[in-house]
């Protein structure tokens, strides 16, 4: 690290790999219950846990993009965060509002609408607390030297991921509109603006990683933002076909969602090609293995299996089955898990001074956690198709057919303790870096040489 | 070849224009095809309240309704028509969790206005057009 500021985003990655590991639990807690486990149920039934679950992912994934960003934003603007003080402030009351949130969903107080459960006083907690993470950010980059559009890129995606929260405060009467305004907040983040802030994130890991020259890295970044809301802004009608809204969705959606993975596809072939074409090969083998695994696990989860799914005539049967289940985990871990991954992998031998780039642990870490997603994936899937074969298309009812899936979770158990053993291995290597160093500032160079 | 300032074009005009499209559609949805398919007419303060209650209780957390909610227990979208208002009533109303199949309800033990205001949602949530969802099954058993 090139600035002392950017110590700060220690800590952000640091709460974040720990609400991972509670987001796991309350996976696993939902998975037993699905496999008729529910010993659990009268202090944490099933909307509880999965209220969590997503909502931890979630919160997760935000502070590492945090952290991300104010690790990126000095460097990329050439000067110290303004008011870091604010800073940690501003992650202990993030911290604050999810755990009341996460208390209060165990106590039946929520709004139940999926992802959104937060309650609306709660929600403008988190609207000051983002507001004030975009000050610092935006200031920053104001008052600096340089401003890149790696920079640029990754802080208008933060700005418009604030912007797209509010549309999901407003209250309707109507279900239909309650869900027409859900995705704004919902899709636009995922299949919108999120793919700014990773492909951001993934510019600067390249431009780091492999050496590459920054105007080519950059040039390729907006060919791939652009892509993205070409396609996934429009792409949003893949969510509005069986809602109570009209047929044009059904035209609209469908095309233009299935030119969605093409960003995710441009991004795949973007980080591979730079990886050959550079030069100077990074020491930090583990952050390389994590980027392009990010790059090629997105466009697998979110790219290819979101494309399954998302046609009208296929969407009919799978809408609201365990299929959407199977690309929410692979897509979700694949892009925005596996980006924050990527970044805290790089940043953490800057932050403390401290080089692990190549550890047994580390390479298990990568493996395990991996394979265990790809094998809760296919689980997932498994039970899916079976789900939409014997309930849509015979007609068997409901209960019955979830009894048949019950093995299919067995399935998901087991994968998903493989899974959990990367992570926990991830955790070590974590705390082995042990906190970051004042003396490891300016020492980024030297750390890439003496290897 | 592509030049950077080619490609911030692309994205910004890319941007702005399905952006725009994309509001105009919405617009149009809202105004012109919510109130006619979700019979917008027949909302009564009863179904609002019901849906107060669907969302205070989070039953999407379990349930999905029009698709969108969670895989655990029993699409609702046409619960009003497949099992009826006495079958429903008796599921909120339990004092002891509902699972008739095995999996278990949480035990509301909701009041009978609460019911049948849950019910009315439900019966509301039955007759939007939903463009054909949920499928008919066509394969024989
Ligand atoms: C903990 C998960 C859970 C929550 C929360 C939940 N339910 Fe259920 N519900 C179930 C399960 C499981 C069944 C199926 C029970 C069976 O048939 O064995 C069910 C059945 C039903 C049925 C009958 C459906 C049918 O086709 O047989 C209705 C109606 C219903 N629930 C409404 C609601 C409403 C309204 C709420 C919110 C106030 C709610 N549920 C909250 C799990 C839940
Ligand atoms: C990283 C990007 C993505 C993530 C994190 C993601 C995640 C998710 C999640 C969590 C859901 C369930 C949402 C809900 O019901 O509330 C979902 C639904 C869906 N996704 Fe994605 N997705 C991504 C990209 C894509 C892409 C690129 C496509 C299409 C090509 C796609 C197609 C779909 C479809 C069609 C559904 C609706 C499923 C249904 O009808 O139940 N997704 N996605
Ligand atoms: C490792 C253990 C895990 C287990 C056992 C697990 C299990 C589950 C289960 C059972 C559900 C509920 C599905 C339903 O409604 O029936 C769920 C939902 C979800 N989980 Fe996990 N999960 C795990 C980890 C993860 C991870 C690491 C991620 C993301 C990075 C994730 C993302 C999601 C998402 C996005 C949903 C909502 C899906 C949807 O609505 O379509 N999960 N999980
Ligand atoms: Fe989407």
């Amino acid at each position: 690290m090139k600035y002392e500021s950017q110590k700060v985003a220690y800590w952000f990655f640091a709460a974040a790999i720990l609400l991972l590991s509670l987001q796991i639990t309350y996976g696993f807690i939902m998975g037993f219950a699905r496999m008729g486990y529910d010993g659990l149920h009268e202090f944490i039934p099933f909307n509880t846990a999965r209220a969590t679950h997503t909502n931890l992912l979630v919160v997760w994934i935000l502070l590492g993009f945090m952290g991300a960003a104010y690790y990126i934003i000095p460097e990329e603007a050439q000067r110290e965060l303004v008011a870091v003080k604010l800073a940690y402030a501003q992650l202990i009351s993030f911290l604050l509002v999810g755990v009341v949130a996460i208390i209060g969903y165990h106590l039946n107080y929520w709004e139940g609408r999926k992802f959104l459960e937060i309650p609306r006083p709660l929600d403008w907690l988190v609207v000051v607390n983002v507001l004030t993470f975009l000050g610092i950010i935006l200031t920053t980059l104001y008052k600096g030297k340089t401003r890149t559009t790696t920079a640029m890129v990754l802080a208008m995606g933060l700005l418009f991921a604030a912007l797209l929260y509010l549309p999901g405060m407003i209250w309707f009467d109507n279900q239909t509109m309650d869900s027409f305004f859900r995705w704004w907040v919902v899709h636009l983040w995922v299949e919108g603006v999120w793919e700014l802030i990773m492909g951001g994130i993934l510019a600067f890991l390249l431009i780091k990683l492999t050496g590459v020259d920054r105007e080519v890295i950059e040039k390729w970044l907006y060919v791939i933002v652009g892509l993205t809301f070409l396609s996934g802004v429009l792409g949003t009608g893949h969510h509005y076909y069986y809602i109570g809204v009209g047929k044009i969705w059904l035209i609209v959606g469908g095309i233009f969602s299935m030119l969605e993975p093409l960003a995710f596809l441009a991004m795949a072939l973007f980080a591979v090609a730079m990886y050959r074409k550079g030069e100077k090969r990074h020491p930090n083998k583990l952050a390389l293995y994590w980027t392009l695994g990010t790059a090629i696990m997105a466009f697998t989860g979110a790219g290819l299996l979101g494309m399954a799914h998302t046609l009208p005539q296929v969407n009919m049967y799978t809408h609201g089955t365990l299929v959407t289940a199977m690309h929410g985990h692979l897509a979700f871990w694949g892009a925005y898990g596996m980006i924050v991954f990527s970044f805290i992998t790089f940043a953490m031998p800057n932050l403390t001074g401290r080089r692990l780039y190549d550890t047994v642990n580390g390479q298990l870490a990568f493996w395990l956690s991996n394979i265990g997603m790809i094998g809760m994936t296919m689980a997932f899937g498994v039970a899916g198709v079976a789900q939409v074969y014997l309930e849509r298309k015979t007609g068997l009812e409901f209960g019955a057919v979830q009894q048949e899936l019950e093995v299919h979770f067995f399935v998901l158990v087991l994968t998903a303790t493989m899974f959990a053993t990367g992570i926990i291995l991830y955790i070590i290597e974590f705390f082995r870096y042990g906190s970051p160093q004042d003396e490891a500032i300016g020492m980024e160079e030297d750390l890439k040489t003496i290897y | 070849m592509l030049s950077k300032s080619q490609a911030r074009t692309f994205f910004l005009g890319g941007t702005a224009v399905t952006f725009a499209i994309f509001l105009g559609l919405s617009w149009n949805s809202l105004v012109n095809e919510v109130p006619a398919q979700t019979n917008a007419h027949l909302l009564n303060a009863e179904v609002v309240r019901g849906k107060a209650l669907w969302e205070k209780n989070n039953c999407m957390g379990c349930h999905t309704i029009f698709g969108e909610g969670a895989y655990y227990a029993p699409e609702l979208t046409k619960v009003y028509e497949r099992r009826g208002e006495g079958y429903i009533k008796a599921a909120l109303m339990s004092k002891v969790p509902w699972a008739p199949r095995g999996r278990k309800m949480v035990a509301y033990g909701f009041s009978e206005e609460q019911a049948n205001d849950l019910v009315a949602f439900l019966k509301w949530a039955g007759e939007v057009d939903l463009n054909g969802f949920p499928p008919k099954p066509d394969v024989k058993r």
